[in-house]
């Protein structure tokens, strides 16, 4: 197997950059992988993202495991990937990134000021598995109904359930509700497109 | 008297015809243009991933191929390379195999494509373009009917080769189906490249920059169309993509004109991979990796020889035990980068899979891309961006 796919070695970059931060290499088949400490995250990605010689821009996706009974029960994956010879001179790689929470701290600084497709990706997470982001713009439901409960992606979740959801009634939001997600949205695009400029929020 | 304006809001969807499926948008309306845009999705949430958490690695593959429902192959695919990794098997498989799989991914682009084209068209306003595109995707379907039995959900591609050889006649059918595709392809072109109404619904429309389309994660075609010259199988090449001869296009545009061209040339391209694919494919060979772990046995053994009944029925009942660990290798579906993060800790029956869904991050991109717009483009858009509901959703 070509040992080039897994090699870690550009972590060291990161190191420099955050000193403090826990980035630990995880052994791995399919790219490099490592962790870190959920205080250091946003700097972490930041750096990844910002730095030269790493320019991971495209965040591919955002997911959580729940490893019950282990402990610590969740991790938080972001899969990262830097597109090479379009952007300078950083070469096309990939990194996963995982972040591992006790089941009663189950929150997760949110990396969508770093990357906004972390948005949508983070709210899948919160729905399916109960995990916070802190300092989501827009921490709602995504997949499942509004009035659901509980978090179906959890092991401790039945996989056979029936329940009657008042979903299949028209959605009637209040005037002060919708005019809070309108202007949640907007706030969101707002900051999205002053990210992607370039300006500090 | 004063008058006074204020914006109105319209529900768009979700039995919309054109919003792909059950994608509902809540639109604030300024008059014509679009103030305001909110998706709301999960409409179509069917649990797949958790039911897949129940069920035995080689049964996962037909739940997968119902996500993206317009790239099933493109699916299983991805969630084959991804199994076999872990399993370390992917060295051992024979070159057949592989051609036979890029062959595969390469039509049912072209068949995803064809669809995409169709319905895209035909929302704008081009109703006897989806009248040919159909056409020619009911041959592919036939194809597909032809090597598996089943038109949609072929299910042909599994953990450790394919379900079986392909059907005698196959290299007849398929051939001058691929070399009547380029011919087929101009009468498009003639129907829209230039038409003026074609031009008028799209050029400028839906415009994104390449640092949105890069911050909002979007891939594939939408990259392309910006001028992100990002394919997986050249940035990250997988089954044996590199030896074949294709060009990735690129447009600098970035409207729902320069996706067009863009999935216009990747059609031609997947027609040009496609041919020399079925080239180097012998009609008759190997159709799996030989691991009697993984592969059931074939059914004429099965039904003379004890060890291979035996075996046939440990598969169907317990299944295989695949590694403990992680892995994610994608594939460049039709919608872009496509794949699974699977996690195993070593048991029958995996522990995590995630679909890493193109679809799912176009949606998110929709409001970017119809703020400011008339109401009539969000049609042009939402066509353009390709989203698959049955992607969105899982």
């Amino acid at each position: 197997m070509d040992a080039s796919r897994t090699d870690a070695a550009f972590l060291d970059i990161v190191r420099q950059a955050v000193p403090g931060a826990a980035i630990d290499v995880v052994p791995s088949i399919d790219m490099p992988a490592a962790s870190v400490d959920r205080n250091h995250l946003v700097a972490v990605c930041d750096v990844l993202r910002t730095h030269p010689d790493l320019r991971f821009e495209l965040l591919l996706d955002v997911t959580a495991v729940d490893r019950l009974p282990a402990s610590p029960r969740y991790e938080i994956v972001y899969l990262l990937a830097c597109l090479g010879a379009a952007f300078g001179s950083a070469p096309a790689r990939r990194l996963r990134l995982t972040v591992r929470l006790d089941a009663d701290s189950a929150s997760v600084p949110t990396v969508s000021g770093v990357w906004p497709s972390a948005n949508w990706a983070e709210r899948e997470v919160f729905d399916l598995f109960g995990i916070q982001f802190e300092g989501h713009p827009d921490l709602r439901r995504v997949l499942m109904p509004d009035d659901w409960e509980g978090h179906p992606l959890r092991k401790d979740y039945p996989v056979q359930i029936r329940k009657d959801t008042a979903s299949w009634s028209p959605i009637q939001l209040t005037e002060e509700q919708f005019t809070a997600n309108m202007r949640a949205a907007r706030e969101h695009a707002t900051r999205a497109a002053r990210s992607i400029r370039g300006e500090k929020q | 008297m004063a008058t006074r304006t204020e914006t109105m809001t319209v529900n768009m969807g979700p039995q919309h015809p054109s919003t792909h499926g059950v994608l509902r948008l809540v639109l604030e309306l300024d008059g014509e243009t679009i103030v305001n845009a909110e998706p709301t999705i999960g409409f179509l949430h069917t649990g797949i991933e958790k039911t897949a958490e129940q069920k035995k690695w080689q049964q996962i593959i037909p739940l997968v191929e119902r996500m993206d429902y317009l790239g099933p192959q493109s699916n299983s695919l991805a969630f084959c390379l991804s199994a076999e990794r872990l399993l370390g098997i992917e060295d051992q498989m024979p070159e057949r195999v592989t051609n036979i799989r890029v062959l595969l991914a390469e039509v049912q682009r072209l068949s995803s494509h064809l669809v995409w084209l169709a319905t895209h068209a035909m929302e704008i306003g081009a109703v006897s373009v989806m009248m040919y595109a159909f056409r020619e995707r009911e041959q592919i379907l036939n194809i597909f009917e032809m090597i598996a039995g089943f038109r949609m959900f072929p299910s042909y591609f599994r953990i450790g080769g394919l379900r079986e050889d392909l059907p005698r006649g196959f290299h007849g059918v398929l051939k001058p189906f691929l070399e009547q595709m380029p011919e087929r392809l101009d009468g498009y072109e003639k129907l829209l490249t230039k038409n003026q109404v074609w031009t008028k619904r799209t050029v400028g429309v839906g415009r994104l920059s390449k640092e949105e389309t890069l911050a909002m994660g979007l891939v594939g075609p939408m990259a392309r169309a910006v001028g992100i010259p990002y394919d997986v199988r050249k940035a990250f090449p997988y089954l044996n993509y590199h030896s074949y001869d294709f060009k990735v296009p690129t447009e600098t545009a970035g409207d729902v004109f320069a996706r067009y061209q863009v999935k216009l040339v990747e059609m031609r391209e997947s027609v040009k991979i496609a041919l020399q694919a079925l080239d180097r494919i012998s009609p008759t060979g190997v159709y799996d990796c030989g691991d009697y772990r993984i592969v059931p046995p074939p059914k004429d053994r099965v039904y003379t020889e004890m060890e291979a009944l035996i075996q046939h029925f440990l598969i169907y009942s317990q299944g295989f035990n695949v590694p403990k660990g992680e892995c994610y290798v994608p594939v460049e579906g039709p919608r872009g980068e496509h794949g699974f993060y699977i996690v195993s800790d070593g048991t029958n029956r995996p522990v995590r899979i995630k679909s890493r869904a193109p679809s799912f991050y176009a949606c998110q991109a929709l409001p970017m891309m119809i703020k400011g717009g008339l109401i009539a483009d969000v049609i042009a858009v939402i066509g353009s961006t390709d989203v698959v509901m049955g992607d969105v959703d899982r």
